[in-house]
């Protein structure tokens, strides 16, 4: 008895039936995936195109004028398209330290007790809604951004004052809001790394430290690369908490300038856009949709990249 | 036993999934159903819809009102035209946004029925027989943070500030701290109006452009010495609104027309309303009822007695 598979009358033809109905299940869901990236994808190229013949490519990307509705219109996002990286970037490079750090402790270091409150607290963080972070963001960062803006550009007749909506508060929310994909994802590659590396490395003398950061790091490096390519996904992707922090000013992204990145540009101006306007606002997605694509082929190079690594 | 009971929770939970696909088909097509009996309905009003006809029997007006001009008020009138026609089924009314200018002249040459204007007639327009029917009344309030000291702006201070020209709350007898100039996104009706109303269309420096109402009253209440702009119907005692040119922006100096960021939307006609069509004049009869006036309000704009 015990080792037939389950059934649910214990016939054949029925146990066949469910095999059947299931696989077809799976493979419309399977589809429906396909079927979406294909629209989008199709989707995005018909409608950001347009704008591109009519305003011209290098005026959209290469332009620094972002004035929409203004009599003769300029729509040049290369501001907005500079903010997007190095917004990434610097989130990055404040979230990754910290992640991996994070992902060291839980893997290795961490006294039992301590990993029952950072684990959670952790998994928290991942399911906290990102208007949530924008509203923390407003309430409590750009108050103190806002004071350091003041004693910085204390005496600066031509500085702008932001009111604390900047790139620096922009970098620190997006900085949080990776942390737990990268925290998550660094630690499963640490936790895998085998564990007569770890003892072989002691047994040499190694300390602990030393073991951690000469081989137990290296050794899950690809799955860190993963973490850090996931990690940029999610930043440059993330549109409400910035639009709520960033300031949404079409500037050079400076610490203290209120900047605008490609998911706001979007956000904030398609409810009232028409015409052209409402095109290069496609146009804007179109330049997005073409970065994701990027950094997911860099991922899935990454991906496969790790696997050649664990086999050898 | 335990073998039976996953069994079966397989098979609902396969149930529940086929469920949900063989649903979510069924909905598609009710709705697919239900715009084609929508087209059939406005190609044929007369007949297919009894339910309506019995309500609208009494008012039963045919025909077509053309409207041309302000694009400032292509929120009103495009929610006019629609309510307008669902209490007139037979009647059609189209409107065009081309300036308000171009809305004059037309209604002038008797091209259009209406023409609609952001802005007061001039006398050589009201001298060429075209009347000013003042329908609603735009209303811009700046606001401050409460902590601030300066209640009072005239037109050219404030110029100044969105020009970024003043950067400072002292040059204009206030503390000693920066002012944090706020707007709202490109396109937006209520900068578009703003900006129009100073004349300082596309030279504003902002420092933040948020695309809410709501995000600008958050931003001012929350942050030190900034200034920002707001339909007049949302301010609250979160914020202090200002006075321009020592007008207060309250209903009364709107409608007295001393306050300076207010406008009047105006949907002029050649001649008097009584003497147009009946369908004008039931249009106007319309803007004036009770639902009319829900109607303004709901685009936030204020009604006129």
């Amino acid at each position: 008895m015990s080792d037939k598979s389950f059934s649910i009358i214990g016939s054949f033809k029925t146990k066949n039936t469910v095999e059947k109905v299931a696989s077809f299940i799976f493979i419309a869901c399977a589809f429906f995936a396909v079927i979406a990236v294909f629209s989008i994808t199709i989707y995005m190229i018909i409608s950001g195109t347009p704008a591109i013949f009519k305003v011209g490519l290098k005026d959209i990307i290469f332009g620094t004028v972002w004035k929409p509705s203004a009599d003769v219109p300029s729509y040049g996002i290369l501001y907005v398209i500079l903010t997007s990286i190095v917004g990434t970037t610097l989130a990055i490079g404040i979230g990754v330290p910290i992640g991996v750090m994070t992902a060291v402790f839980l893997a290795e270091t961490a006294p039992r007790p301590l990993t029952g409150i950072v684990k959670p607290a952790v998994e928290l963080l991942a399911g906290i809604p990102s208007v949530v972070y924008g509203l923390l963001g407003i309430l409590i960062l750009n108050p103190v951004i806002y004071k350091l803006e003041m004693y910085v550009y204390k005496d600066s007749p031509t500085h702008q004052f932001t009111g604390g909506s900047n790139l620096i508060s922009a970098v620190l929310v997006l900085a949080i809001m990776i942390l737990p994909t990268v925290i998550n994802i660094s630690e499963v590659a640490l936790k895998s790394v085998p564990t007569h590396y770890k003892q072989a490395s002691l047994a040499l003398g190694a300390t602990h430290i030393q073991t951690i950061f000469k081989v137990i790091i290296p050794a899950a490096k690809s799955g860190i690369v993963t973490a850090i390519v996931l990690g940029v996904g999610r930043a440059i992707g993330e549109a409400m908490a910035i639009s709520l922090v960033a300031g949404n000013g079409a500037n050079l992204p400076l610490p203290f300038n209120s900047v605008r990145f490609l998911t706001t540009a979007v956000v904030s101006e398609m409810s009232y856009a028409s015409g052209t306007h409402k095109d290069v606002l496609f146009t804007i997605g179109l330049v997005l949709f073409v970065f994701i694509m990027l950094i997911n082929i860099v991922l899935n190079k990454v991906m496969k990249g790790g696997k050649k690594d664990a086999d050898s | 036993m335990k073998r039976k009971f996953r069994g079966i929770i397989t098979l609902l939970i396969v149930c529940v999934l086929m469920a949900g696909t063989l649903s979510a088909c069924g909905s598609k097509n009710e709705e697919s159903d239900n715009t084609t009996s929508g087209t059939e309905a406005t190609d044929a009003p007369e007949g297919t819809d009894t339910t309506e006809t019995t309500d609208t029997a009494t008012e039963d007006l045919s025909g077509t009102i053309t409207m041309a001009g302000s694009t400032s008020m292509e929120k009103l009138a495009n929610a006019a035209a629609e309510s307008f026609m669902a209490k007139y089924p037979n009647a059609t009314v189209t409107a065009e946004f081309t300036g308000s200018g171009a809305g004059i002249e037309a209604v002038t040459a008797g091209t259009v029925n209406i023409g609609n204007s952001s802005r007061n007639l001039k006398d050589e327009e009201k001298s060429a027989g075209v009347i000013e029917n003042i329908v609603a009344i735009d209303g811009i309030a700046v606001v401050a943070d409460k902590a601030n000291t300066v209640t009072n702006l005239t037109k050219d201070q404030l110029i100044q500030i969105y020009k970024g020209e003043v950067t400072n709350w002292k040059d204009l007898g206030g503390l000693d701290q920066p002012i944090v100039v706020i707007g709202r996104e490109s396109g937006s009706g209520t900068r578009g109006a703003f900006e129009e109303l100073l004349e300082i269309e596309d030279a504003c420096k902002y420092s933040n452009e948020i695309n809410s109402t709501g995000g600008v009253m958050a931003k001012v209440a929350s942050t030190p010495g900034s200034i920002g702009y707001v339909s007049l119907d949302v301010v609250d005692n979160t914020v202090i609104a200002l006075s321009l040119d020592d007008v207060q922006p309250t209903e009364e100096n709107i409608k007295a027309g001393t306050y300076l960021l207010s406008r009047p939307f105006v949907m002029a006609t050649k001649g008097e309303v009584s003497a147009q069509s009946e369908l004008v004049q039931a249009f106007f009869t319309y803007m004036q009822s009770d639902e009319g006036k829900e109607l303004v309000k709901s685009v936030g704009l204020i009604t006129v007695d």
